[in-house]
């Protein structure tokens, strides 16, 4: 909060307001998520709704439906490797989908954007706080299709606390990803193209359903630099024991996503933004 | 006297288009200076400039003492913009539009409930609080704009076209609490294509053609330099008005067209062969001279 303290070289016009402003400041990101907090008030329930009976139709169709014909897959029993491997996809579509929708309305059609940016509040603010806020819902929701597969038989651990702050972070770079796609987006459109191109076979490659061990090498590969496969693995880890370096891995790789996401989200949204 | 804006050889292209073109403008403190100029003329690139939500390719740009874009965000925190386009939350109320601003606008939170009451006050939407923004009528929606950028008590009053598109008594209501504003010491930029709106609100307006300022001055200055003291509406047939305008162009008087007649400007009472009725300029005379654009 901008403090009554006197100034600091220029010039007293106004008391409280001639400290610098520097960048991320807490009022900023805080207004921008008391207007999300709001806003959610009215619209949770079918936002809590399609984030998390998606993921669990899935969980229940692969579940009954493979399970029936699979006992086991890659060690463990089926309702547990996909009852873990769902929290990413979970965090696939309550992280890239909704931020690449409401970014895309908000700038595009209710000006929103505009009206923020016309507060002391920057581009690097506003989308920094709107990923923050997305990550705290998948963190969350996350969890959902996890209990629900508890519910059918997986065993509960004390590794499971660890998930909603996994996909949390992954979240985070989900969400400064679908925001990077609505910055580029010249239409609601041309979501089509990152949805059916990219995130459907990142969803399928990811080692939520299948391992991905049985695939030819270069589906390995690529499975490798999906970010949602280095999610479905440390959340498998964190609930059957972790793994040592592999997870380090995993999480580094995590950190590395959510960092390049949230910059190039950042840089596309402020030539979006700013004329 | 200190500015609450200047800017200075500013010029703004996008693309191939220079939508400002070198402008000077300057906002003393505590007056209200109205931007008139024909739609195209560079009135909402400049406000957008103001924000540093545009940024200039040349020039200098001060907002309240702070130089843009660098120190943009301590300008944003002292000053109210009030956009053309209708940006409210419409899925939440009155209030919880005005909660989420004061949150933006850093009100502390000890004197939020009071600038949230405030606002409600000035809007006039005490009653309507808990009303959905969608169900408010179009003056409402614009008054609660207006309050939206007032939470924070500005010090300077950005407003983009803010009576456009609505009822002329809506318009009125909104004149009366514009001028409440500046009475009370706020510096006001407004951007408009209602000359009546200028010449009744503005110390000074600066008129903008082709992201230019073209004249620039108090409304009766102007008025009296550009358009004379007096005009001298000629009805008559479409020949006829050719004639009249034929006539004034020999004696090097100015004319416009206004519709079915023809306007004599600046003749001051010496266009006495011609039979027509006598009235007083206005601002919306020199905008035209000036700018060659009628206002719709």
């Amino acid at each position: 909060m901008a403090s009554a303290t006197p100034t600091r070289g220029i010039r007293p016009r106004v008391p409280g307001v001639q400290r610098r402003l520097g960048r991320l400041e807490r009022p900023a990101l805080r207004g921008v998520l008391v207007r999300e907090l709001v806003n959610y008030s009215s619209f949770w329930r079918s936002s809590t709704f399609s984030s998390t009976v998606d993921p669990t139709i899935y969980l229940l169709a692969f579940g009954f439906g493979f399970g029936s014909l699979v006992s086991k897959v890659a060690g463990y029993d089926y309702i547990d490797f996909v009852g873990t491997g769902i929290v990413a996809t979970t965090v696939l579509f309550s992280g890239a989908f909704p931020a690449m929708y409401s970014t895309f309305v908000k700038y595009e059609f209710q000006h929103t954007y505009d009206a923020i940016l016309a507060a002391p509040v920057d581009v690097e603010e506003l989308v920094t706080a709107e990923a923050l806020w997305i990550s705290a819902r998948t963190g969350v929701y996350g969890c959902v299709p996890m209990l629900v597969a508890v519910a059918f038989g997986l065993d509960p651990s004390w590794g499971m606390l660890l998930v909603p702050l996994i996909a949390a972070l992954a979240g985070y770079g989900w969400a400064t990803f679908g925001i990077f796609i609505a910055a580029r987006a010249k239409s609601i459109e041309s979501f089509s193209y990152w949805q059916s191109g990219l995130l459907t076979p990142m969803f399928l490659v990811a080692g939520t359903f299948f391992p991905l061990d049985e695939l030819p090498t270069w589906a390995q590969v690529l499975g490798n630099v999906n970010p949602l496969f280095h999610c479905v693995e440390l959340v498998r880890h964190s609930v059957f024991g972790l793994e040592g370096w592999a997870d380090i891995g995993h999480l580094a790789f995590l950190i590395a996503f959510a960092l390049i996401a949230w910059r190039m989200a950042i840089h596309f949204m402020e030539k979006r933004l700013i004329a | 006297m200190a500015s609450a804006i200047r800017m200075q050889g500013v010029v703004k292209r996008f693309g191939e288009l220079t939508a400002v073109a070198g402008l000077d403008l300057d906002v003393p403190d505590g007056t209200c200076i109205g931007l008139l100029g024909p739609n195209g003329a560079g009135k909402s690139t400049t406000m957008k400039m103001l924000t540093a939500q545009a940024i200039p390719n040349e020039g200098t740009i001060e907002v309240l003492g702070f130089a843009l874009p660098g120190d943009s965000k301590q300008a944003r925190a002292l000053m109210g913009v009030v956009p053309q386009l209708d940006n409210l939350d419409v899925s939440l109320t009155v209030e919880q539009n005005l909660l989420v601003f004061s949150h933006l606008y850093r009100v502390p939170s000890a004197g939020r409930k009071d600038a949230i009451e405030r606002a409600l006050t000035i809007a006039n939407l005490a009653e309507r609080r808990t009303a959905k923004v969608d169900q408010l009528s179009g003056g409402m929606r614009r008054r609660l704009l207006i309050a939206r950028a007032l939470l924070h008590k500005p010090r300077l009053l950005l407003l983009d076209e803010p009576t456009v598109g609505l009822d002329p008594q809506v318009r009125q209501e909104l004149w009366a609490l514009i001028d409440r504003l500046r009475s009370e010491g706020v510096s006001i930029l407004m951007s408009t294509h209602y000359i009546e709106e200028a010449e009744r609100l503005c110390d000074r307006v600066t008129i903008m053609s082709h992201g230019r300022a073209v004249a620039e001055g108090a409304p009766r200055e102007l008025i009296a330099e550009h358009a004379g003291t007096e005009a001298l509406e000629v009805y008559g047939s479409p020949t006829r008005l050719g004639e009249v305008e034929l006539l004034a162009s020999q004696r090097g008087w100015r004319t416009r067209r206004t519709g079915t007649s023809i306007s004599i400007l600046h003749s001051n009472g010496s266009a006495t062969d011609l039979d027509g009725e006598r009235r007083i300029t206005n601002l919306e005379d020199v905008f035209v001279l000036l700018t060659g654009e009628e206002i719709s």
